[in-house]
């Protein structure tokens, strides 16, 4: 079970939170302005890192709040989590700015 | 008499009570202390088992939890007996029952040993090879014979009987195994302010050193130091100590799980104790010393009772005071079997030979045992043994060959060197490293806050053992924050046993390994191994499927190695180059019991009631579950069956009143300035222009333009609105709100409050429900002027506070009154009171379904899938086309989405009115089309509707708005029926009911 830091509550055991996929994907502004392509890379493209990986998770059984975490996908190593709405470190790779 | 092979325990003169206990019916008596296994050999029991394909009589291989063959089934009662635990780990008590397995009809004469004349038949890979044909012969024939034949224990035929319970600990240092170097481990890291956790998976602390008579440390013989550093130990207040403890299995971020056994050890358990107790301990850093495991030697004829491993027999005698043969001969590739045989000769032993694969033999060890007498054969090999149930002599020649010499013996000591227990760490994710020296895998790189120590890093020399324990229970306690107060020394007075080892067999003649067993436990020998690689396995994780070596449940502690040495030889690949088998948890068997912990039983779900849930079980109403909820599915009256309940409950609903429980249903507040912003983002409605006191009933979708939730909504002011969802969805539904507010619109000024345990939610349908309701209620006016159909009011009802719907899931007309949870029962009772003139009656959920399907009402997850959009349920007017976004906008015009084909919602009546037809039955446009056949759509839900006298569906069908009045088919086993389309509301289609 890994530890997971909420940057709200701090370090608390995987089970109390809920992986909500890849992070920085941001919906866009005007879905309708976007072609079926477009549209379906949003909805449906991801990318399946082997190493760092930033991701959304929520502290579902805590305190509800959404926020990122930059996992390394090989070793489950977590090198950080960080709020909503902060960027990734840019050593991280991966992100999609 | 306490056993013929009773000896003085280690130089300890000590009384042990005697305890009496039954083997396979049989009374014997042990001493306290024992283990199964030390007090049978002490009776001169070393038959315990039949092995697993062959059924040969085997006997104890080990002293510890690496025993491959003694396997015994424990227990007086059927609900506290266990099959498979390892007599080398089982601790005798007064009154212990024990069993032996895979026998018939007795240990000592078993019918299953016919396997060995048919052993030419059963060579690797058999399963796969013999038992392929004829295909119907294996259900009848193979697998029940295999099963009776190639067993392990019975499972018990009763509930456990026991309690198992978990604990969650938390700790600086973690130290898994107290031998020499986990106890230095502790000492040093404890020597802070540290927490710091010691488990054992044995009854005693100490590991080898309670089996070494040779080695001194701080002047003291082992294990008296040993003791002396538990007791050490137990003083410190930052120290625990576990024994009968198992570290079985790393999970990521120094998760360690631990199996404590608490009684299985007591004759009279305290009646508030578990019998074991889960540990999910997170510690900052973990020290592994887990010790090493000593290796077979692979030689024909290998597994006959009265064949063990050198330390095992040297830990019989010296901790356990049991001296496991008075002949002895031994067989080594190692220095340690010397100290082995010296020590079986102190105890009175007769070392016959000491025969040595090395091709010369020096050292302190060496010259010792020649200097007393024993003599000494280099370059020697045992290369066959005789005795059946028990070893009579073993076959000795020159390594190469050439004329083999008979020698008696009654024991036949074995030593391949050790085999550094790397499980931990390998789960860990840590890589290992192959050392050709040890001619075993030795930790590499870490990846987790874990450091290995002695035997299991591959040290063996006790001084280093010591040292490197120490020096990484000090670098534990300084990386976990808490720098070590100092450091000690320990004068180690120890002769080295050197490193030597081998692997594979040490047969020449590869004829005579058809009895060279590689694993004992599931029966391959070293030609089974041989021949996968002939038949081109190449890789060991092959090898093992094919033979199944190392798969069974002592998952290969004796034999991978061997394994890989033989396949290494045979196919001339390095060792490293051939592979290692994974290794995963649990490092032992664990019990499922100890997994299951609390959850079972009525504690193995949370079941959710609502606040009338006693009324309905009062009323005789049978419940279902829908999620973790038990909803009142119908109240059957004396003598009714749920079909004609059902019709009755239709019945009175429809004519009269009907009342149901709907509290389930989720709920969730919406609050804030940005509240009807946020709710026309996340679904297809529009909700600005919806003034407050009116309902909307209001779908949302996900994304991807497929329909998630649906419910009814009352906007109860310009910033409040009142969600209902789905009983299962309600969950869903919040975490996707708070996943779109949190990370899409954080700007929105919106509050999310799941209300569903807050509100009691009383339905009241049928065309006298306002007439029931209106005495009871203050402050709101219930006429269908005043109130219609979709509004929402708030006012006092039996004087309490109620946001009142008037709504309607029936097709009635309807109410549903929210009240705080705690009056749910008080206003329901008083409801149904004031229904009594009007034969008011309680309905469930199957009566819910049928009204509602009568309407052509939708239940996502019924006549949703996941695949189904807005229009396709005929909810495309719930769709607010000019809204410019909502969730799942942009997807509704995607190509695929837009098709004419697509599955519709429409409604179907058989031909035959009288046939209900089945849910999720395929349809067919023609049944006589050659398979496969093509299927335009699915039944979604049937019923019989007592109001329309004759059965409906509902159905998904291809373009199916377009095939009204059509006839279709569905092909069921017993034949093809018929139905027609129709328009999916069956009853009432302007609604004038509902209006009313
Ligand atoms: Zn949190």
């Amino acid at each position: 079970m890994l530890l997971i830091n909420c940057p709200y509550c701090g370090p608390r055991p995987e089970a109390e939170f809920a992986n909500g996929g890849q992070a920085h994907i941001a919906r866009p502004a005007d879905p309708m302005s976007l072609t079926d392509d477009e549209w379906a890379a949003y909805l449906y493209m991801r990318d399946n890192t082997k190493g760092l990986h930033h991701e959304r998770w929520r502290h579902a059984n805590g305190c509800g709040r959404f926020f990122n975490a930059s996992r390394d996908t090989t070793t489950d190593v977590i090198k950080r989590t960080y709020r909503m709405g902060e960027r990734p470190e840019a050593e991280h790779q991966g992100a999609k700015p | 008499m306490t056993g013929t092979y009773r000896v003085r325990r280690g130089d300890v003169a000590e009384s042990r009570n005697a305890v009496h206990f039954t083997f396979d019916g049989k009374s014997y008596q042990g001493l306290a202390g024992d283990t199964l296994a030390s007090a049978l050999i002490a009776n001169g029991v070393h038959l315990v088992g039949r092995s697993f394909k062959y059924h040969r009589p085997r006997g104890f291989v080990s002293a510890g939890s690496e025993e491959p063959n003694a396997l015994v089934g424990v227990g007086a009662t059927q609900s506290r007996y266990t099959p498979n635990l390892l007599a080398t780990q089982v601790e005798i008590y007064d009154g212990l029952v024990a069993e032996s397995q895979n026998r018939w009809p007795s240990l000592e004469t078993d019918a299953g040993f016919l396997n060995e004349y048919f052993s030419a038949f059963l060579p690797a890979g058999f399963y796969y090879k013999t038992f392929m044909w004829p295909r119907t012969a294996w259900k009848k024939l193979y697998e029940p014979v295999i099963r009776r034949m190639a067993g392990l224990g019975k499972a018990p035929a009763e509930p456990d009987a026991d309690r198992y319970t978990q604990v969650f600990a938390h700790c600086d240092v973690l130290i898994v195994g107290a031998g020499p170097a986990g106890l230095a481990a502790a000492l040093e890291a404890s020597n802070s302010d540290a927490t710091v956790i010691l488990c054992d998976e044995q009854a005693e602390m100490g590991g080898s050193l309670l089996s070494d008579r040779s080695a001194s440390i701080d002047g003291m013989q082992a294990a008296d130091w040993a003791r002396a550093a538990l007791d050490e130990l137990r003083k410190r207040p930052n120290v625990k100590l576990m024994s009968r403890t198992t570290a079985f299995g790393w999970y990521p971020h120094n998760f360690v799980g631990l199996n404590e056994r608490v009684t299985d050890h007591l004759s009279n358990p305290a009646t508030n104790q578990p019998r074991e107790r889960l540990w999910q301990v997170r510690a900052k850093e973990v020290v592994l010393a887990a010790g090493a495991i000593e290796r077979p030697l692979v030689f024909t004829d290998n597994d006959r009772p009265g064949i063990m491993l050198a330390g095992a027999a040297r830990t019989y005698v010296n901790r356990y005071g049991v001296v496991p043969g008075k002949q002895v001969v031994v067989f080594t590739a190692c220095d340690s079997a010397y100290r082995a045989a010296l020590d079986l000769k102190a105890a009175g032993a007769r070392i016959q030979v000491i025969v040595d694969l090395r091709k010369s033999v020096s050292g302190y060890w060496v010259d010792k045992a020649r200097a007393e007498g024993i003599k000494v054969r280099s370059d020697s090999i045992v290369r066959g043994t005789s005795g059946w149930l028990r070893v009579k002599s073993a076959q000795i020649s020159n390594a190469q060959g050439g004329d083999a010499e008979t020698v008696a013996c009654d024991l036949i000591l074995m030593s391949g060197g050790f085999t550094p227990s790397v499980h931990l760490f390998s789960q860990s994710r840590g890589k290992l490293s192959y050392s050709e020296e040890l001619r075993a895998y030795v930790p590499g790189e870490s990846v987790e806050r874990e450091r290995s120590v002695g035997a299991c890093k591959g040290l063996f020399a006790l001084e280093s053992v010591i040292e490197s324990g120490a020096k990484g229970g000090r670098d534990a306690a300084a990386k976990a924050g808490f720098p070590p107060h100092g450091e000690r020394s320990y004068a180690v007075s120890a002769q080295s046993v050197g490193a030597d080892a081998f692997i594979g067999s040490v047969m020449t003649d590869h004829q005579a390994e058809k009895r060279a067993w590689v694993d004992f436990q599931n029966d391959v020998t070293a030609k089974d191994v041989r021949l996968a690689t002939r038949e081109g396995f190449r890789s060991i994780e092959h090898v093992k499927r094919y033979t199944t070596t190392g798969m069974a449940t002592d998952q290969g502690k004796l034999s991978n190695m061997n394994a890989l040495g033989v396949v290494s030889k045979q196919i001339d690949v390095a060792v490293p180059k051939v592979g290692l088998t994974t290794f995963r948890p649990p490092y032992t068997p664990t019990t499922f019991g100890s997994f299951a912990g609390q959850s079972r039983g009525d504690l193995f779900d949370p079941v959710r009631k609502t606040s009338i849930h006693a009324w309905a079980e009062a009323q005789g109403a049978r419940f279902e579950d829908v999620g973790v909820w038990k909803r009142a599915w119908y109240f059957p009256q004396v003598g009714e069956d749920m079909h004609a309940a059902v019709a009755r409950e239709c019945k009175a609903t429809r004519e009269s009143v009907g009342i149901f429980d709907a509290s389930t249903l989720g709920k969730i507040e919406i609050v804030g300035k940005d509240a009807a912003e946020f709710m026309n983002r996340m679904y297809t409605n529009a909700w600005t222009k919806l003034e407050p006191g009116r309902l909307r009933y209001g779908v949302m979708l996900r994304e991807d333009g497929f329909i998630m939730d649906d419910g009814v909504v009352g906007r109860m002011a310009t910033d409040r609105f009142h969600v209902t969802t789905t009983t299962g969805g309600a969950a869903r539904v919040l975490s996707m709100m708070e996943d779109y507010l949190q990370t899409e619109w954080p700007d929105l000024e919106v509050w999310l409050t799941s209300t569903t345990e807050q509100w009691s939610v009383i339905a009241l349908q049928g065309p006298n429900a306002r007439k029931v309701l209106e005495p009871l209620v203050d402050g709101i006016d219930l006429s269908a002027d005043a109130m219609p159909h979709m509004s929402v009011r708030e006012g006092r009802i039996c004087g309490v506070p109620t946001r009142l719907f008037r709504v309607s899931f029936t097709g009635e007309l309807g109410f549903e009154v929210n009240v705080p949870a705690g009056y749910g029962r008080a206003v329901w009772e008083a409801i149904f009171a004031a229904g009594k003139p009007y034969g008011i009656t309680p309905y469930g959920t199957e009566t819910m379904h049928v009204l509602r399907a009568e309407k052509g009402y939708i239940i996502v997850g019924q006549e949703t899938d996941g695949t189904v959009t807005p229009d396709d349920a005929g909810l495309g007017w719930a769709v607010g086309k000019a809204k410019r976004d909502f969730v799942g906008k942009r997807s509704l015009s995607r190509p695929a989405l837009v098709r004419e084909d697509r599955k519709q919602l429409v409604g179907l009546l058989t031909t035959d009115p009288k046939v209900v037809l089945e849910e999720g039955a395929q349809i067919v446009l023609d049944p006589t089309h050659p398979i496969p056949v093509p299927m335009i759509g699915h039944i979604t839900s049937s019923y019989w509707s007592a109001t329309l006298n004759r059965s409906i569906a509902l159905a998904l069908v291809r373009g199916g708005r377009s095939r009204m009045g059509e006839e279709l088919s569905i092909p069921m086993p017993d034949g093809v029926i018929k139905a027609k389309v129709v328009d999916s509301i069956l009853f009432d289609p302007k609604g004038e009911r509902l209006n009313a």
